[in-house]
Formats: structure tokens, sequence, C-alpha cells
């Protein structure tokens, strides 16, 4: 047992772990963005995938990983836009028109991928993101290679949530965009554009999903597949919630979540463990449900999320 | 010398919502200085107008002008930079926040931060000003009613308001707060600031403003000074358009006691939760609940209604104990229930009428039988209902959100009544009822305590509560404060017991 | 300045109930034909070929039946649910749940051949009913997003199928991760002979009418509308709304899972990881496309199992990428969405000076 042990928790099992992290808490803060605005954006799942898929085929035909990025993110804001006019302008059930931009955006995804790069036989690939170590902070033993070794967009991540912290509770803008999923009204009577704020917080949202797809694709496959987001987008989801709608405790939700991911592919690897590997797959599904049964009776949603708000409305 | 130039001008206001004309050919003017009065019954289109001033509604004609200029008012941004203040019925707050956050919210910041210190500051000179002092820091959630509005008022302040519309400010308060906000209106209108005062309380009305506006139906039907001969009653009169006769209610010797709550006490959370409260409804009995709302009667409501359980005490209907009680136990017993928010707790406005009226009996004859629906029963009860109580509506397969206010609270009525129960709790009955509506609401209470039937009025207008009432109880953080017999019962004394001051006759 | 501006109706007009889905499949079209051009096909060949393929011989419209077999079941399923606001998105795994029962229950030996279909039947429905009980549970006790749940169960279900394919139940016979063929007498009769025809097409078809009777003519079916449109107001009237949504989750589970049963029963004669290629998500698509009616759920699955097999063929014949047919559903869905907006509201134009 001891062994298993000490054959898993390796430094670079806790790099992997920190790897894993990154895509989960770009999607997480953008989705975060979004339902503090007081849009649940079920598109997540969808618009990560376009976004993998654009973000790829760009990076791809460019040559360059950063314009591939860009592309994404434009792929993002643009689904963000498409979900701001179902929900906010229509005002549209934001359960359905989640569904359908997830619906959409995954078929559009196979359709354009195919269209681009038809069936081959080998799938087309890219070089992948490469690891930056920081200069002095990557020797710290221990510490340096699981932090300080990675992509350039982990450590994005890393500066990510402190900075989505500071600007939902600092500045003028996250202020209102707290105000309108709490009370739009409120927001309304003083002077607040409701719709604009809510279509910039989707817009957000969008980009950040999109970079989180392109990190997939890009960084951790290094190629597109039909498979490549996996529900990811829902355990998102599922992260917000379990981290109540805090940028901090989401990320360390999203920590968790990669600890439990990074354990069970050491322990698909693991040749003592006889367990079909499909169980391991299982598990984080199943403890993000667990996860989410723990808290949600206490958890305290933005009071006006899911409602659409219309000024004229009798 | 000319006339000093208006402060506000609105000319020709009209609005239409669908078929509804809300506002026709409205004028209305504001001196430096004038507290005005704006009168009217519910839908007489007051809030319409106020709305449209704010730039929460666009009119469809007409123009407004601020110090002699016109203005274009499209949202509420604008109306704010024009000196436009807007105190809503409904405060316009975040619970979530602190007082401090709910001040800054759509301003502008310091170099892209939040500009706390300069807030807080100013806050500081407005509570030094008007004596409307607040703590910065505590969650408004945590906030009295009273400290909430006073909070809308130091919002409107703090971002520059010159007009300052309140809409029913007194509804949530005691007589004794309403008097510290009319302190601080008048000496907001001694700097030179204009007030808006909606109200349907004349005696509110009479007390504080300089001048009153009347509307009905969406029209201007009067413009007066408010001068010490014009009359409440006159008021009444060119509000409603006709003479007000209190309902007959015949001397009657109460019966059995039907209702009984004894020591009953709540703990659920986040409510205020009810404490000792004993009392008793006998039958042609109607009992008044009178109290700032947010005292705990929703909670009364609500164990009554079978909706929230006891955790001490005891609940009898009839003289006998109910242990375990719900909402099918108690209409079982013969609860009828009308519920405070009867569009989303009463009925299903989405769903055809017919829908709501069956609700709470589907699963039983005669409705139902072994699951099965019996379309005809069903239909041929709706239709007498509607027939009954002479509800406007277009045959049971309307879509219940179509119907009036009134005739929403009529098919409730029907609903409820239609089983003859023999209590029949009543939660703000008649909220946003026009006249005719109140009148008859308030004849089918008298009808039930005629036949000896139990109701429990529970009102926010103490109005309602003096008319019907053969007691009133007083409630104040979720106790009784105190029961009176209607002939000791006035005004004052219920007003003191409402802000939790013990009866001291 | 001409502003458009939503106004509420107080009725829909009967005409727009109909026309509304096919206003939408139309913008839908109009909206992916773009895609079609950008594949360099010709636009109209393409669609002839998506639409016409399906039906152009006896055979092939019988075969659009039969793929339209599963897809009734799960419109029928997810229409249920969403009637109460239980929000579903788990038809596929309850699919995936059923055709595991039925496929265990049909290779089980001992049994008496007439009792295979009603065994197969019932424990498909029951597995599938109980499957879709999990977010309906986590959603009454401990309030969480059924949403979220539904959907992550589906990849829980999914995970355990194929794992149980790889392990204990493969069979031993056959190469890929496939559960042994369940018995040839438990197979469910062809209708019709020389086609795959089976009695579970007909069941979708009858399940269809069925459902309908449920939801407007049992108390039931009332309350699970009532607690939908308004779980307040129906507490409030005595309704147990917990139990309606478990009485929901279990109907829409079932009816899902019997999607399964007649895959396993009356066409793959075992369950392999491919069985569900997304049945599930289709049936939200159909079943806001039929307005949650389970009558109008048969033609839009029709519809659906039409362009399912027509895209195959345009795609062999003009090269537009098979996946135009998953554009369709997902834009499909969202055009619905909006045109559901004119049943409560008309556009007014209002022209400001």
């Amino acid at each position: 047992m001891d062994e298993i042990l000490a054959q898993i928790f390796q430094i670079g099992f806790f790099a992997a772990m920190i790897r894993i992290a990154t895509p989960l808490i770009f999607a997480t803060i953008g989705e975060l963005f979004a339902e503090r605005a007081g849009v649940l954006n079920l598109g997540i799942e969808g618009i990560m995938l376009l976004s993998a898929m654009v973000g790829f085929s760009a990076a791809y035909f460019s040559g360059s990983l950063w314009f591939g990025i860009a592309a994404a993110m434009a792929a993002g804001v643009l689904s963000g836009m498409l979900m701001g006019l179902l929900t906010v302008t229509l005002g549209l059930s934001q359960h359905v028109s989640g569904i359908g931009v997830t619906l959409l955006n995954s078929g559009l995804a196979f359709f354009l991928y195919r269209l681009i790069f038809g069936q081959p036989s080998m799938p087309p690939n890219i070089v992948a993101f490469k690891p930056v170590a920081i200069p002095l902070l990557s020797e710290i033993p221990v510490i340096g290679p699981i932090l300080f070794n990675h992509h350039a967009l982990v450590y994005a991540a890393f500066i990510l949530v402190p900075l989505a912290a500071f600007i939902l509770f600092r500045t003028p803008w996250g202020l209102n965009l707290r105000t309108v999923g709490e009370n739009p009204h409120a927001a309304d009577g003083a002077g607040v554009n409701v719709a604009a704020t809510r279509y910039q917080a989707l817009m957000l949202s969008g980009a950040l999903m999109g970079v989180a797809g392109a990190f997939l694709s890009m960084a951790q496959f290094n190629a597109f597949t039909f498979g490549v987001i996996s529900g990811r987008g829902w355990v998102c989801i599922a992260l917000v919630v379990f981290g109540q709608w805090s940028p901090w405790r989401a990320a360390g939700g999203a920590l968790l979540f990669a600890l439990i991911d990074a354990l069970q592919l050491r322990l698909q690897a693991n040749s003592y463990i006889d367990v079909p590997y499909q169980v391991f797959l299982m598990m984080p599904f199943v403890l993000t449900i667990v996860g989410m049964a723990l808290v949600s009776r206490n958890a305290r949603a933005p009071a006006a999320l899911l409602m659409p708000f219309r000024k004229e409305e009798r | 010398m000319s006339a000093p130039t208006p402060l506000l001008a609105m000319r020709g206001i009209g609005k239409r919502f669908g078929a509804v004309q809300a506002n026709r050919d409205v004028d209305l003017t504001l001196l430096p200085g004038d507290i005005l009065g704006l009168l009217g019954e519910n839908g007489a289109g007051k809030t319409t107008l106020m709305n449209i001033l704010f730039g929460t509604y666009s009119p469809d004609e007409g123009r407004i002008e601020i110090d002699g200029r016109p203005v274009e008012i499209h949202n509420s941004a604008a109306a704010i930079a024009h000196g436009v203040g807007m105190v809503h019925q409904h405060f316009h707050l975040v619970p979530r926040h602190t007082v401090l956050e709910n001040l800054l919210v759509g301003r502008k910041g310091r170099r892209g931060l939040l500009d706390k210190a300069a807030a807080a500051k100013r806050l500081e000179e407005i509570g030094r000003h008007f004596q409307l002092v607040l703590d910065p820091d505590r969650l408004v959630g945590e906030l009295t009613i009273g400290e909430q509005q006073r909070l809308e008022i130091i919002k409107a302040l703090f971002s520059g308001a010159r007009i300052l519309i309140l809409d029913e400010p007194t509804a949530a308060l005691t007589p004794q707060e309403a008097d510290g906000l009319f302190d601080a209106l008048r000496a907001m209108a001694a700097e030179g600031m204009g007030v808006i005062f909606i109200s349907h309380k004349l005696h509110e009305v009479r007390a504080i403003t300089s001048h009153v506006m009347v509307m009905r139906l969406g029209e201007v039907v009067a413009n007066l000074e408010n001068a010490p001969e014009v009359s409440q009653a006159h008021l009444a009169e060119l509000m409603c358009g006709h003479e007000l006769t209190p309902p007959l209610k015949p001397e009657k010797q109460p019966g059995r006691p039907l209702l009984q709550l004894r020591d009953a006490a709540t703990d659920a959370a986040g409510r205020t939760n009810l404490a000792d409260i004993s009392l008793e409804i006998r039958a042609g009995e109607i009992l008044g609940i009178a109290g700032v709302s947010g005292n705990g009667q929703r909670e009364l409501a609500e164990v009554v209604a079978g909706m929230l359980p006891l955790s001490a005490g005891s609940l009898a209907i009839d003289g006998a104990a109910v242990p375990q009680p719900s909402a099918t136990v108690m209409q079982a017993l013969g609860v009828g229930r009308i519920p405070e928010d009867r569009m989303g707790t009463g009925l299903i406005t989405s769903l055809p009428l017919s829908d709501s009226m069956v609700l709470p009996r589907i699963g039983a004859a005669p409705f139902s039988r072994h699951g099965i629906l019996d379309r005809h029963a069903i239909r041929a009860f709706v239709e007498a209902q509607i027939e009954r109580f002479g509800i406007k509506a277009d045959g049971p397969e309307i879509r219940a959100g179509t119907l009036s206010g009134g005739n929403l609270q009529k098919a409730l009525l029907a609903r409820e009544l239609a089983w003859d129960p023999l209590v029949l709790l009543a939660a703000q009955p008649t909220r946003g009822l026009d006249v005719g509506a109140t009148r008859f609401v308030h004849e089918q209470f008298l009808d039930l305590r005629a036949r000896d039937r139990a109701v429990l009025l529970i009102s926010e207008d103490l109005e309602e509560i003096f008319t019907l009432s053969d007691r009133i109880a007083v409630m104040y953080e979720g106790r009784i404060m105190g029961i009176l017999p209607i002939a000791e019962a006035d005004v004052r004394r219920v007003g003191l017991m409402m802000a939790g001051m013990a009866d001291a006759a | 300045m001409i502003r458009m501006r939503l106004e509420r109706r107080d009725s829909t007009p009967a005409w727009l109930n109909l026309a509304l889905p096919v206003l939408a499949v139309l913008a839908t079209l109009v909206l992916c034909s773009g895609l079609v051009a950008m594949a360099g096909a010709n636009v109209w060949t393409a669609y002839s070929k998506l639409f016409l393929s399906a039906l152009d011989s006896r055979s092939h419209i019988v075969e659009t039946f039969v793929k339209a077999a599963p897809l009734i079941f799960t419109g029928l399923a997810v229409a249920v649910a969403f009637r109460a606001k239980f929000w579903n998105i788990g038809a596929e795994g309850q699919l995936l749940a059923g055709a595991m029962a039925a496929a265990f229950i049909g290779g089980r030996e001992g049994l008496p051949a007439w009792s295979m279909a009603p065994l197969m039947i019932m424990a498909g429905g029951l597995a599938g009913g109980l499957w879709a009980c999990v977010p309906a549970i986590l959603k009454t006790r401990y309030k969480v997003d059924d949403v979220v749940t539904s959907l992550l169960l589906n990849f829980v279900i999914f995970y355990a199928m194929t794992a149980l394919l790889d392990g204990p139940w493969k069979d031993p016979l056959s190469g890929y991760p496939d559960s042994p063929d369940i018995r040839m007498d438990a197979e469910f009769p062809i209708l019709l002979e020389r086609t795959r025809l089976h009695l579970g097409v007909l069941l979708a078809l009858l399940a269809a009418p069925a459902v309908w009777w449920i939801m407007r003519r049992t108390s039931l079916g009332f309350a699970i509308r009532a607690v939908g449109e308004n779980p307040v107001a129906s507490r409030y009237a005595g309704i147990g709304t917990g139990a309606v949504i478990m009485m929901t989750a279990l109907l829409s589970g079932a009816l899902a899972g019997l999607a399964g049963v007649g895959e396993v029963a009356g066409l793959h004669f075992q369950v392999m990881s491919g069985i569900s290629p997304g049945y599930g998500y289709t049936g939200i698509v159909i079943a806001m496309l039929a307005r949650l009616n389970p009558i109008g759920v048969v033609p839009a699955a029709l519809f659906f199992a039409v362009i399912v097999t027509g895209a195959e063929s345009m795609s062999r014949a003009t090269g537009v990428p098979v996946f135009l047919a998953e554009v369709i559903q997902g834009a499909a869905l969202l055009t619905m969405l909006v045109a559901l907006l004119f049943t409560s509201y008309r556009v007014r134009i209002a022209r400001h000076g």
C-alpha cells in the first residue's frame, strides 16, 4: 500500500493536478461571472467544444498558438452574445437556451472540423504550448516543479482568480454586475444598464470558456477530438455551486476536482489495482454530484439567477 | 414679479399598456419647496406617471421639462442625471450588500476602483444634514423596514436628487416612524427641493403636503391647494368618484370558538418567528390582525393555512386540536384560505382559470375518481362559481393571468367559499383592488360573520381593519401586543402597539 | 425613431400553435443553408437529399419509423419532465439504463418465452424510471440543480455501462465491448415481413396518445402541470410537490428507458457502447418542437428521424458533413424557443417623434 501511495504522490502528480485544474479554473470563473450577473450559462459545454475546435484550427493554419487562443476567445464571445440575445434581450428560459447553445455549438464544432480537415487517417495535430520555467522560482525544490514549470496559460489561471475577485468586489463594474444578479430593479433604479451589464458578463464568460476549451485542444491534448470536453463544462457549473459563487472557493473546488482526476489517471496507470479504467473516469462525476448535494441546501445563489428582466412588464 | 420657474413640469403625458390607458393627457407642475400629494385609487395611474418621470417607462405622448428646459428621460440614468430621485414602494435594495455598497451601485469609481471613503463621508454629511443616520457597513438585509426606507431616501439624495418621488412611503411604517419621515421631507422642501408624495392615505396627505393632485382612471380630476377647508371626505369622493358609505355591520353575539391558538410559536430559519401567540376566534366574529408588515403576520397566516409547523403550543379548529396541521388537513377541517400573494400563491396565472379553481380538491370527488378527471364536474363547478360571484372572465378556459386583480380575488374567494368553510383566513384580501372589488370582498366577510363563521383578517390597511373587525389584535416582532374590542380601539392606541409599546390602557 | 417592443397577449390564436414549429424549422433551414453553401454544395440538392432519401421508397419509410421509435420515447420523456419543470436532461442515461435492464432480462435462461417481452418492457421502464429518480431526489431533498445532475449522471451510467461491457458482461465470442445477445425468443416480433419494423415501433406510436391521456385526463397529469407552472400555489393548495416531481421522474425515466428496451429487443439484440447516438439529447429538441405536447412528439420525432437518416446520404452525395443534422437540431431548438415567444407576446412597433 505504501508503495502505491509513494508511486502516486510524486512531484509529477501535483504538477499534473495544476495542469488539469487550469481549464476548469478558466471555465468556472467564466461561468461565475455570468451567474453573478443573473444568467445561468448552460452553453458552457458547447462553447468550450467550439472554442477548442476554433482555437485548434486557427493555430494549425496560422502556426501561432496565441492567435489560436484569440480565435477561441472570439468564438466564446460570439457564443456569449448569442446567449445574451436569447436570455437577456428575448428573456427566454435560461435552461433551454443554454442547452440549445450547447447543442448548436457542438454541432457546429463537429461540422466545421469535418469540413476543414475531412476524415484523415491520422488526426492532425499542432505543436502544443511548451512549459515556461519561471527563473529562480522553478528551482525551489518540490514547489518549483509543481507550480513554476508550466504553460503560460497555467500562470494566467493563477492570476485570473485574484483578478476576478478584485473585479467583482473592488471595482464599480463588479458591484454593478453583482447588483444586476441580485436585484436588477435596484441596479436599473441606480442608472445601471441591466441588459448591457448582462451582455458584458456573458461575453466575458464566453471568452474565458473559450480559453478553457482552447487549453484542452492546444495544451493538454495538442489535437482536437470529439470527446475533448466530455462533460468538463457541466462539471464547471457544479464547481460554481460548490464554490458558493466565490472565485477563490470555486478555484479551490477546481483544484480538488483536478486532484481527483489526476488521482484516477494515476490509478488507471497503476498495475496493482485491477479495476476497469471506466470506473476511474466515472469517479470525478460521482464525486461532483456528491459535492453538490452536500453544499446545495445551504447555497446562496444570486437572487436574480434565472430571472429575465423586463422593464415594462406589469 | 413673474411666477418662479417650475422645478418640474410634465405636460400632456399619455401611456397605454395593451388595452389599458394608464395615463391620459396628464399635466403636473412642481415648484421648488413644494410637497405635492399625488392621490388616487390603485390603478389610477399614479405609479405609471412617476415611472415615466423616472425613465422606467417611456411615455407614448407628452413632454417633460425640468427647470424650464425640455428633457428626454429614456432611462433611470437620465432621470438621475436630471436630479430626479425615486423611492419605490418595493425597495430597490440588495439585502446581501452593505449600506455603502448599495449607495455605490451605478456610480463611477476613482481610478477604476470603488470609492468607499468618499461615499462614507457623503453618507455622514447627509446624515447630519437631514437627520438620516445609518451605519455604512451594515448588511441591508439586517436593517428594519424603516431603516431600509431611510437608505432609499439617502440613495436619492446621494445621487443629487432635487426632485424626490416617494411611492406609498408609509405603507410599512408605524404612525410614529411616518412622523419622522415627514420631518425629513419638510427639511428637504425648506431647502428648495421638490417632493412628490404618492399615497392613498388621506390623513397623511393632509398632514404633509402643500398641494394635492387627484387622479382617477389615468386622468387628473383635481388640482388643489392643501387648505384647511379641503376635507378628507371631499378628497375621498374625488378619488373614487362617488360617496363612500361604510358597510353595514349589525351587532352580533359571538358563538363557540372555531379557531384557537394557544402559546403558539414557530422556529423557521430566516423568518419573523411567532412567540406566545394565544388567540381565538368565535363563530360570527371577525378578528383583525394589525401590524407593520414583517412582524409575524405572514407567519401567522402560514400557520393557520397549515404551511408552517408550530414548534410549540397548539392549534385547534372547532374545539378539536390539530396535531399535524398541513395544507390538506386544514382544508379538510374547513379552513378557507386566501393567501396574501394571490397571483403567486393563490392561483396559477399561466393556466386556465378552471385549473386554479379546482386545484385544492383535484385529487378527490367530484373532480376526479380513481385518478381520472371528471371534466364535466370541473366545468360545471367553475361555471357555477363564475356565475355566482359575477367573475368577469371569458369562460373557464381563459388563462387566469388575463383577469383583473379584482376578478382574480373573486375567483379565489369563490374557490374557498364554495365548500362553506368554518374559518376563513384572509391575508391582505383587498390589496391592490379597486373600490368596487374591495366592497365585494368586504361584503363576503360580513356575510360569513352573519352566518356564524369565523374570519381571521390580516391586513396592513388600518381602515379596513377598523371597518370590519369585532376585535383587533396587534402584532409586533412575532408577538401579540394586545387584543382590543373594536369599541375600545382607536388609531393612536393601535399605532403605539404597532410600534412595540405595550398598551397603556 | 422606430422601436420594437414585446407586449403580452391575452390569448394565443389557434393557427399559431401549428404554424410555429413549421416556421421554426423553416428558419432553421434558412440559417443552415449558409453552412451547406460553405461546404461547396448546392443548397437545393443537399436539402432534397436530406429530406427525400429517407422517404423515397417503402423500405426507407419503414426504416424512418424504426429510427423514430427511440426518438418518440425520449421526446415523450422530456415532454413529461419539462411540463413539471423537472429539467431532465438525462433521457440519454435513462435510455442506457433501460437498454441494460432489457438486455439483462433478455439474456436470462429459464423464463418462459411468452413472458420475455413484458418482462423486458417492465424491467427497462423501471430501470429508466429509477435512474431518473436520482436527480429528482437530489432536486427535491437537497435542492441540487436538476439540469447539472441529470447531465452528469449520463456520464456516470455511460462509464458504468462501458466498464461492464469491457469486463464481466463482455460477450466472450466478440472482439468488441458488446454484451452477449439476448435469447432468440426474447426478440420483439417483426410486424412487417422483410423489414426491421418491430414491436417497439408500435409501442412508441401507442405511447404518445397514452401519455397525452395521462397528462390531460388524470389528476396526476393535472398535478404535473400545476407543479410545473406554479409550485408555490400547488403546495399551498395541498399538492405534495415533491411526490409529484418523483412521479414525473418515474414516468419520464420509464419512457426514456423504453427507448432503450426497443433498441435492444427490436434492433440490436445486445447492448454496445454506441447504442444511443444521442437520442436523449435529440429528445429535448423534439419535445420543444412539439411544444411539450405528447401527440406533437410523433411528427417531430419523425422529422428528426428523416434528417438523421437523410444526413448520411446527403453527405455521401454532396460532401456536406453529416454533422449538419446536429447543427439543425441545435438551431431548431433555439428557433423554436424564439418562436414560442409569439405565443405569449406580440411584437408592437412604436414610433417616436
